[in-house]
């Protein structure tokens, strides 16, 4: 059963989005998926229920396929999130660099820990692995954005400009 | 200075913009091969090439390229494996985001040479931002009439089309890869049949590494003999290295195959040395999968010779003493590393990783991972070190696909060359759990 859905791309998305479907053969248009979901969370901060639902049919596939696909790839939230969702790599080439005490000032600073949201609601702490920036480290992404060369120092300076963006 | 294929152009300002790069000689290997060549003749000259795929395996990608099935009326498909996840490794990421164009004109050539009309360059998704700059290469180069319909006037037409992933290092295997471009879960497939023969949209296909890709306009342009004089024995050509960890210039470097590990590491023109006052502890040569190296095993072969940068030379000595240059994921490590903290680090990536369609990948990668994290946490026990050796070999060559085996050499290397420092944790569990504690025990550090 699909919710009835509230959720939908805006137009200038819903554009895209067809366009997106339109690079698949003919009978290929599951292709689109990934794309899809990603504009979607682009569009909404996340990936709910509803949204898969409306993109399941836009495919015309069962949202089951939707949902299976969603909750295997990390880069999709299936839990509503904060306003800035930080991604910072734990893994061991960052780690050389600093990566460890760096997080745990971040958490500090944050007063959270990683998989939480801030009371504010302006941070969610994910880790992830590798984001191919190893010779950068520490490094963490915030949207499209890759934040390279960490240090706490420069830390409090991305969240407090981060904090003061409207 | 060594040459450069690949990078040569790298720093030239603007080179990301079509005119530039065309201004720099960019596009002529598409001009040379559409109206002088066929496509068996690029084919041929990328076999005399002896290029090796650069995404890992190293399979020459002539030879690749010419099992590809070509049934009557069946569409065939090139994909190029953009999604970069290796831990260690940043080559793809570098080159795509300085020098876009120079993957688009190698897309173009190799797309002709094996009779795609539409292509696909398959992306780790954090990387949405370089995703952008290559669908703007795309629509420049579009524009100019070197992709899309009728192709300056060749008769050939091309498609390519930016993919992006969803965050999962597993979808670099390639067939992974091409379930998740048909929109599914990326569960790598049982080959045989192989891509060649099944690939995309169960069509044959054939799926590149980026740097792979990128080689055949200077390929094209130069010959492949030209190509096959660079680098040593069947090592041929260029390699992006990507260095990370404990030297003082980490970063991406185009080196030709061959070079001395030693000076690579040393010399200025590349990574200067390691940090400052530290000493050189260990290596990992080829991204986080291959095994890890003490200093002087990375230096130098069993037999005293030094060891080079090449296929053939970082394997010297079997998994007894040698390593793999895999996707050229060059981690550097000094005397303040744990290496018992980097395994469980590295196989936590692996347990978090693994699709878990097969048990001993499942259940194996989540049983070293909480092995080694009792070890690196004090709780280690005596018949750990064992049984860490136990699990990866009942992981290793009894799986679906080469996860597992990546995930069982970093465990089995690092206890093969630093089993003091596991056993140090083991019998040592206050001081081994001191803040920035380190094993400082009898090794040879260089
Ligand atoms: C777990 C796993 C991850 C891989 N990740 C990548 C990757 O990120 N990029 C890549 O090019 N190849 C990767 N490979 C290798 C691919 O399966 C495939 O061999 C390669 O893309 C072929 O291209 P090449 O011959 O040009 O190297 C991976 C393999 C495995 C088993
Ligand atoms: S080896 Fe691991 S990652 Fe590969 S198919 Fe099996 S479970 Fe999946
Ligand atoms: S280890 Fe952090 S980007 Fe690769």
């Amino acid at each position: 059963m699909t919710t009835e859905s509230t959720i939908q791309f805006t137009p200038e998305r819903l554009a895209e989005a067809k366009e997106i479907i339109a690079r698949y053969p003919e009978g290929r248009q599951k292709s689109a998926l990934l794309p899809l979901l990603h504009l979607m969370q682009e569009q909404e901060g996340w990936t709910s229920t509803e949204g898969m639902d409306y993109i399941a049919r836009m495919l015309d596939i069962q949202p089951i396929e939707v949902y299976e696909v969603a909750t295997f790839y990390t880069m999709y939230h299936v839990q509503p999130v904060g306003k800035h969702v930080i991604e910072y790599c734990r893994t061991g080439p960052c780690c050389l660099m600093g990566g460890d005490d760096v997080l745990a000032h971040l958490k500090q600073r944050l007063s959270i820990e990683t998989g939480q949201t801030t009371v504010d609601g302006q941070f969610t702490l994910k880790e992830v692995e590798c984001l191919a920036a190893c010779g950068m480290g520490p490094v963490f992404q915030v949207r499209e954005q890759y934040y390279t060369h960490l240090t706490n120092d420069r830390v409090d300076e991305i969240i407090d400009e981060l904090s003061k963006q409207a | 200075m060594t040459k450069k294929i690949l990078t040569e152009h790298i720093n030239v300002p603007g080179i990301d913009t079509f005119d530039v790069y065309r201004q720099q000689g960019g596009y002529t290997a598409v001009e040379k091969a559409l109206k002088t060549m066929t496509p068996d003749e690029i084919v041929e000259e990328v076999k005399k090439a002896g290029v090796r795929g650069r995404g890992g395996a190293g399979f020459p990608m002539g030879m690749k390229w010419s099992y590809l099935a070509k049934p009557e009326g069946v569409p065939r498909y090139l994909v190029c494996n953009a999604d970069e996840s290796e831990p260690g490794t940043f080559k793809d990421h570098y080159l795509m985001k300085h020098i876009p164009h120079l993957l688009i004109e190698g897309m173009i050539v190799s797309s002709f040479a094996l009779g795609a009309n539409k292509s696909f360059i398959y992306v780790r998704g954090e990387l949405m931002y370089v995703i952008r700059i290559l669908e703007k290469a795309i629509a420049e180069a579009k524009a100019k009439g070197f992709l899309g319909k009728n192709i300056l006037g060749s008769g050939y037409d091309l498609e390519l089309v930016v993919q992006p992933g969803g965050g999962a290092y597993i979808c670099g295997e390639e067939t992974a890869l091409l379930e998740s471009l048909e929109g599914k879960r990326g569960n790598p497939r049982n080959k045989p049949p192989f891509p060649a023969v099944k690939g995309l949209y169960q069509c044959p296909t054939v799926v590149n590494n980026v740097e792979s890709i990128a080689t055949t306009s200077w390929i094209i342009n130069n010959g492949g003999d030209a190509y096959a004089a660079i680098g040593v024995g069947r090592s041929t050509g260029t390699k992006l290295i990507s260095a990370s960890g404990h030297m003082r210039k980490p970063g991406v470097y185009e080196i030709e195959l061959g070079l001395p590990v030693e000076d690579f590491i040393y010399a200025d023109e590349w990574c200067g040395g390691i940090r400052p006052g530290h000493k050189f502890k260990a290596l990992v040569a080829g991204g986080s999968s291959v095994p890890i190296l003490p200093a002087n095993l990375a230096l130098t072969l069993a037999n005293g010779e030094k060891r080079l940068m090449s296929y053939e030379s970082l394997s010297d000595g079997g998994f007894a003493t040698g390593t793999m240059l895999g996707s050229g994921g060059f981690i550097l490590f000094d005397e303040t590393s744990c290496i018992v903290r980097n395994t469980w680090n590295f196989s936590r990536f692996y347990h978090h990783e693994s699709c878990g369609q097969c048990s001993p990948c499942r259940e194996g990668t989540g049983w070293m991972e909480k092995v080694l994290h009792r070890i690196e946490h004090g709780h280690g026990h005596q018949h750990d070190i064992d049984l860490l050796v136990d699990v990866s070999k009942k992981i290793e060559g009894n799986t679906i696909c080469p996860l597992g085996d990546a995930a069982a050499w970093p465990v089995a290397s690092a206890i093969r060359h630093f089993r003091d420092e596991f056993q140090w944790h083991i019998d040592h569990p206050t001081e081994a759990t001191q803040p920035g504690a380190v094993y400082r025990g009898e090794m040879a550090l260089v």
